[in-house]
């Protein structure tokens, strides 16, 4: 009777043993999944873009395309330069803007604004855009990313804070041809 | 002194196991100088472990420090300069070996029964080098660390659905900053060497249990039936002890290949840091570290519709071919002087490797940013010209024509070059070319009024060798 009885008292013993570590196991899990997924909760949707202001209007003259730059809304104290974003600003005239990310449409290399020749060029697999932001050539499958922008008290601003990719959806990020100066 | 290693044997109980591998028998033609790039790349991958703590007293894991403490090893802490080349150039050692070593091994059958297994392990840990050679480029934290990271997370975008949040978990956030360098600080530092740590072990152990390939004789056919016993009969009849039998050559392979990368770090010096990670700083060509330079040129040169599908299946295939190589092709013949395709297969590798690496160095797809304003116009282009063809010549240089188009072998070449232009194209179609663009031309239309492109058209027209005339258009009696 003791040998029979004894294993299966052992096995219950056991299975608690490893229900209690399986409960233990989730109480502390739970938090640390929670912590690795932290970049998916703080940046979701439109939370971490904000209205920047890239400075007053007359930074920009009519005609031209500038660089300009902003600090990233969401930041760390340890964020250094990287938290630095420049961008394209196109003034067309008045109140009319385009303002491009710096992000090749392709991989995200920074483009080049050549005035002369009227075309954004991409130093790192060729890609070329016109003046307007839309494809030229290239291995691009679009037109450059393009800020939605607003005019405050003579200032430009524009919402941002987020890296632009070809794949993901940008909530601050209107595409070519539906741009609201088109 | 032998007692004490008597005391703690009797604790320890480990030297019979030990001698016991050491001196597990090994097949005599297999103590040979092909067998020597495993236990080169465990050396490496061990100064790697050394130079590596070394680089991390100083280091400054933080994307504001970082480049500056790169810096402060160069150029302020004694011999802090060396020790960087020494863990660079041991990066490229180490992939370099590991991929020699794994032609040797696929070369020579060992995948074959009853090493899958290893193989299995082997392709992982050829996974988990690279993984240390891309995280290691962006703890350099400098101008291409940065544009690498943007455009891995470019590629990392365009996996359907997840895409996005892949992107924000790799970044760490919405865009490259601390929390992106301190996550491959923590991937570089502690979660890939530790899985390199434990899955080298299961490599070796494997290799010990199972023992190191036989020399493959052609005929000699591997059989899951037969081969254990075969295998035992080699190693009984023609084996050697392993030390010291056949880690002799180990030891001086493995000695020179530490000479050559301390050569190679003494003459040629550590890498980088380029540039300050400061994004606003545009005047940049960002490329990857040499191992990566491939993909680089495949990026460039797909056709924009064949990238993503390229992208997203070419690793999955990649790695199903890797990792079903053992199940595909488990029995059979191990020589590689009866495995043609085997051979074909490694040759193709290694020329289109090879040639997406070199044409990487040259990138003839990128514009050259700065040709407008560096590279002249020949001398003989422009000798006696007409006014409005040297105006045309001005308008070349100026619309950055040059940036694309080389001329005299100066310039870009992402466009044909232009020195004999005018014997392909008829003026007519200069014009048309260069107003509409096409054939991944920009179109220059809206950025040339007519006297412009009318004198860059007359320029072009000059380009043609003095012996051989301009095209024209036939139907066109007066051009």
């Amino acid at each position: 009777m003791n040998s029979a009885e004894a294993p299966s008292r052992r096995g219950l013993l056991l299975k608690a043993g490893l229900l209690f570590n399986g409960v233990a196991g989730v109480v502390l899990g739970v938090p640390i999944v929670r912590y690795l997924l932290s970049p998916l909760m703080s940046g979701k949707g439109a939370d971490s873009e904000s209205w920047l202001s890239l400075g007053s209007l007359d930074r920009f003259p009519a005609g031209e395309t500038r660089l300009a730059d902003y600090r990233n809304p969401v930041e760390y104290p340890n964020d250094g330069q990287t938290a630095n974003i420049p961008c394209w600003v196109r003034h067309l005239e008045g109140e009319k803007f385009q303002v491009f990310a710096i992000n090749c449409a392709h991989l995200g290399c920074p483009v080049r604004w050549f005035p002369q020749s009227g075309l954004f060029m991409c130093p790192c697999h060729g890609g070329a855009y016109y003046e307007d932001g839309s494809r030229a050539s290239g291995p691009p499958e679009r037109g450059l990313f393009e800020y939605a922008y607003k005019v405050e008290n003579g200032n430009l601003l524009i919402k941002a804070g987020r890296m632009p990719t070809t794949g993901s959806p940008n909530a601050g990020l209107v595409s070519i041809g539906k741009s609201p100066c088109a | 002194m032998e007692r004490m290693g008597a005391w703690f044997d009797r604790r320890l109980q480990l030297a019979a196991p030990v001698r016991e591998a050491l001196e597990h028998p090994v097949p005599r033609e297999s103590a040979s100088w092909f067998y020597v790039f495993g236990s080169a790349a465990l050396t490496v991958f061990m100064l790697q472990l050394v130079t590596g703590i070394l680089l991390a007293l100083i280091y400054e894991p933080s994307a504001g420090g970082a480049w500056n403490s790169l810096q402060v090893l160069n150029h302020r802490i004694p011999l802090g300069w060396f020790i960087r080349a020494l863990h660079g150039w041991g990066s490229n050692f180490m992939v370099a070996i590991v991929l020699i070593h794994m032609v040797q091994v696929f070369l020579f059958g060992a995948f074959k029964f009853p090493r899958e297994l290893t193989w299995l392990i082997g392709v992982l840990l050829l996974l988990l080098t690279l993984g240390m050679a891309f995280t290691g480029q962006v703890l350099r934290f400098d101008q291409d660390a940065y544009w690498g990271l943007g455009i891995g997370a470019s590629i990392s975008s365009r996996i359907p659905v997840l895409g996005p949040w892949i992107v924000q978990l790799l970044l760490g956030g919405p865009i490259i900053a601390g929390a992106t360098l301190s996550r491959f600080f923590a991937l570089h530092v502690f979660v890939i060497p530790g899985s390199l740590i434990a899955f080298i072990g299961i490599h070796l152990l494997l290799v010990l249990k199972l023992g190191i390939n036989e020399w493959p004789m052609p005929g000699r056919i591997v059989r899951r039936a037969t081969y254990m016993q075969e295998y035992h009969e080699l190693t009984k009849k023609d084996g050697v002890p392993f030390v010291p039998g056949a880690i002799a050559k180990d030891l001086i392979f493995s000695g020179f290949v530490l000479l050559a990368l301390a050569a190679c770090a003494l003459l040629f010096g550590p890498f980088g840091p380029s540039g300050q990670p400061d994004p606003t700083i545009i005047q940049t060509v960002p490329k990857p570290d040499y191992f990566f330079l491939w993909l680089y040129a495949v990026l460039s040169l797909l056709p924009p519709s064949l990238e993503t599908p390229a992208l997203l299946i070419g690793p999955v295939i990649a790695l199903a071919v890797l990792f079903g190589l053992p199940f595909m092709a488990g029995e059979g013949e191990k020589s590689w002087q009866r495995r043609p395709i085997a051979v074909l297969t490694i040759l193709l590798l290694a020329v289109g490797l090879g040639t997406f690496t070199h044409l990487a160095g040259i990138a003839p797809w990128s514009p050259v940013m700065n040709a407008w304003s560096k590279d002249p116009i020949p001398a003989e282009y422009l000798k006696e010209r007409s006014a409005m063809e040297r105006q045309g010549a001005l308008v070349f240089q100026a619309m950055q024509c040059h940036n694309c188009h080389a001329l005299g072998g100066e310039g870009g070449e992402r466009g044909p070059a232009l020195d004999r232009v005018a014997l392909q194209l008829t003026y007519d179609q200069l014009v048309r070319q260069v107003i509409q663009g096409g054939g991944n031309m920009p179109a220059y239309g809206k950025n040339l009024n007519p006297a412009e492109t009318a004198a860059l058209v007359a320029f072009l027209e000059t380009l043609h060798p003095a012996n051989q005339p301009a095209a024209r258009d036939a139907s066109r009696a007066s051009q």
